[in-house]
């Protein structure tokens, strides 16, 4: 055996792949907008980019702590109003930069998260959900009960243009989106830094723990309420500045920002992109914002979609994508994926077809019960579908029928090639194991 | 006048009108390896729940080096030095075996709930981690999580997570139960290792580990310690003959 086996491994905090990967994610967040050239394209990166830091500041509570929030716009929400009102601050003469707002609007949060965690960490388990959804729910009653300070229907205005200073000066004013893009991504790679940083600490480490076995946790000498109540308020700090930029961007808040639908949308995507990763609610975040901006374009019944794919990630893969991906590399590495290319190559393609097959009848149904105004054809992937003959309906499942059937077999195929690689993997760390002494 | 490491006085424990620990006295010296002993039902689990905070006891009073402990929180006995395992494994299930030794030690270590220093700048505190786990002999699962870890693999973590804190005075909750004969004994000769200079209070049903391990052994029946004293003395007990070890030793004798 080596020398090297022997001594303690040290970590390094700043290895090869670190520095490979972050600096990756600085150049992709700085090209991204050359890339997209349309301003719809930048729109649509600033949302996302806004919806990253929320669901990765999600799921400092869920994945890291094991705390299911159900009320986590609470805190995104209020971080857009105080920096609303900040941003209106601004305009009427106080002498700070409108780029400081989000982080005006990160304390905010994080005082919010000090106020209200303080009773929804009493407890943990189901009763921390219920008593976050009770919170939430109190909250959105406020924000309809103090028009003053939340606008009651309208929401509050703002102008993110205003402001002086010299980078004022110089242009910097959020004029056009480009600017306020470059504000979020500098944000995004701070606060995605920060909080990666926050998961390498003792506190960090501890969340894991309290989240595997709070009770072993409190014998170790931890008070795990204790814990719960610093991790809330570092996850509102981060949900804070996610809201301070979405108040930069549309230059309003509206009460709708501390529904609870959008706490279910930050509990469903961060769950989708996968919790168990660091990297998840990222995905998360990008599949979040399709949905919500580009799939509902494509059809009225998206909703119904993203639940159908939560449902099957929920049964088939609750690591969400981010797991899918790691189990994907951890093959490469053990060069066991090449085998895997015909499975998955038949898969998607059957899938696909299934797929086709069932968004033809939803889609058809949907235009016969809800939009049978606008006449009974509807486009599917291209293909014209008339939801008044039945010949359509028979098509729609027979491809659907089709579809599934040989997805099915090749999932068995896929399963099969899968779990001889499966063992063959195993053996290879059984072997790996036996050679450290 | 020196104090003991861990004081039991008229301690009592009752769930609604059932009495399970009735007026308990123990007064264990610092250093002194002390063995549990007592028919199922006695109330050994429940005793050690008490001391270590999970319950709160009736009546009585229990010292940690003289300080009172009755009404804290379990966290505020482990940072007086109290450590404890448990009979059903109690580990952190998703975390590799390094990361639930080092999580362990963390808040004694000073770090408490620090979230300004990296872990990997720890070197002193990730040193005494692999080297823990090294006299465990977890070092090749080291990066395993500890829900993938065989059985007495486990238990080995248990007993990891109890002392890599550093307490000095130390229950074990059953820490060779399920355990072949094989595994028993290297498994206390990693107890003794492991728990040199430190108070050991050990819960265990195995006569061999008893004997082999205690200074002096604690019997307790029905919630009352009937017994406290060396084990030749305890051995030859008639009371403790009759109520408890007569039969237990004569049906070891009878296997052997």
């Amino acid at each position: 055996m080596s020398n090297a086996a022997m001594k303690p491994l040290h970590f390094k905090p700043l290895n090869g792949v670190r520095i490979v990967v972050w600096s990756a994610f600085a150049v992709i967040l700085l090209l991204l907008p050359v890339l997209a050239r349309s301003n719809f394209a930048v729109t649509l990166l600033c949302l996302t980019g806004i919806a990253a830091i929320a669901c990765m500041s999600y799921n400092m509570l869920l994945g890291q702590a094991g705390m299911l929030s159900f009320g986590h716009a609470v805190y995104t929400g209020l971080g857009a109003f105080v920096a609303i009102h900040a941003m209106n601050k601004i305009g009427g003469g106080w002498p700070i930069p409108m780029w400081m707002i989000p982080l005006v609007a990160g304390f905010a949060g994080l005082g919010f998260g000090a106020l209200l965690g303080f009773v929804t960490t009493r407890k943990a388990g189901t009763p921390f959900s219920m008593i976050t959804l009770g919170v939430g729910e109190l909250v959105f009653a406020a924000a309809l009960m103090f028009p003053e300070f939340f606008g009651g229907e309208a929401g509050i205005n703002s102008n993110r243009t205003a402001g002086s200073g010299w980078m004022h000066g110089l242009g910097l004013n959020f004029g056009g989106q480009i600017q306020v893009y470059y504000l979020i991504a500098i944000y995004l790679f701070l606060c995605t830094a920060a909080m990666y940083a926050f998961t390498q600490t003792p506190l960090g480490r501890i969340a894991n723990a309290v989240r595997d076995n709070a009770e072993r946790a409190e014998f170790v000498g931890y008070d795990t309420r204790w814990v719960r109540y610093l991790i809330v308020m570092a996850s509102s700090f981060f949900a804070g500045i996610a809201g301070g930029l979405t108040a930069i961007n549309f230059e309003a808040a509206t009460a709708d920002l501390v529904h609870g639908t959008r706490s279910g949308g930050y509990l469903l995507f961060t769950f989708l992109g996968g919790v168990g990763f660091f990297f998840g609610p990222i995905i998360g975040a990008v599949l979040l914002i399709f949905s919500l901006v580009v799939l509902s374009e494509l059809t009225k019944a998206w909703q119904l979609y993203v639940g159908i794919v939560f449902l099957i990630m929920v049964v088939f893969a609750p690591g969400g994508i981010s797991s899918l991906l790691m189990l994907n590399l951890r093959r490469i590495k053990y060069g066991e994926w090449r085998k895997m290319r015909w499975p998955y190559a038949g898969m998607v393609f059957f899938g696909l077809i299934a797929l086709w097959g069932f968004a033809a009848i939803v889609e058809m149904a949907y235009q016969a019960q809800v939009a049978a105004g606008s006449g009974s054809v509807v486009t599917v992937a291209r293909i014209p579908m008339d939801a008044s003959v039945l010949a359509s309906w028979l098509i729609a499942a027979a491809v659907l029928l089709f579809g599934g059937i040989c997805f099915e077999i090749w999932r068995r195929k896929f399963n099969k090639v899968w779990g001889e690689g499966e063992e063959r993997i195993a053996e290879a760390i059984k072997k790996a194991e036996a050679a450290i002494v | 006048m020196s104090t003991y490491a861990l004081e039991l006085s008229n301690v009592t424990k009752s769930f609604g009108k059932t009495a399970i620990i009735r007026g308990v006295n123990l007064a264990v010296n610092k250093g002194e390896r002390v063995a549990v002993i007592g028919p199922n039902g006695a109330g050994k689990s429940t005793l050690f729940n008490l001391i270590s905070g999970r319950f709160e006891p009736t009546s009585g009073s229990i010292k940690l080096h003289g300080n009172e402990i009755i009404g804290q929180r379990p966290y505020e006995i482990s940072r007086r030095g109290l450590a404890r395992s448990f009979q059903i494994t109690n580990i952190f299930s998703r975390l590799s075996v390094f990361e639930n030794l080092r999580c362990a030690a963390l808040f004694s270590s000073g770090q408490k709930y620090s979230f300004w220093k990296p872990l990997s700048k720890l070197t002193e505190l990730n040193d005494r981690t692999e080297a823990l786990m090294a006299s465990l002999e977890l070092k090749r699962r080291r990066d395993v999580p500890a829900s993938l870890l065989t059985y007495s693999e486990q238990r080995a973590l248990e007993v990891g997570l109890t002392i890599a804190g550093g307490g000095d005075v130390i229950l074990l909750d059953e820490p060779t139960a399920g355990m072949s004969h094989s595994e028993t004994d290297r498994f206390v000769h990693l107890i003794r290792k492991v728990t040199v200079g430190k108070t050991l209070l050990t819960v265990e049903h195995d006569m061999g580990v008893v004997f082999g391990l205690a200074d002096r052994i604690a019997v307790l029946v029905y919630g009352e310690v009937i017994a406290f004293d060396t084990p030749d003395k305890v051995r030859a007990d008639a009371k403790v003959k009759e109520a408890y070890l007569g039969a237990v030793l004569d049906a070891e004798g009878a296997h052997a």
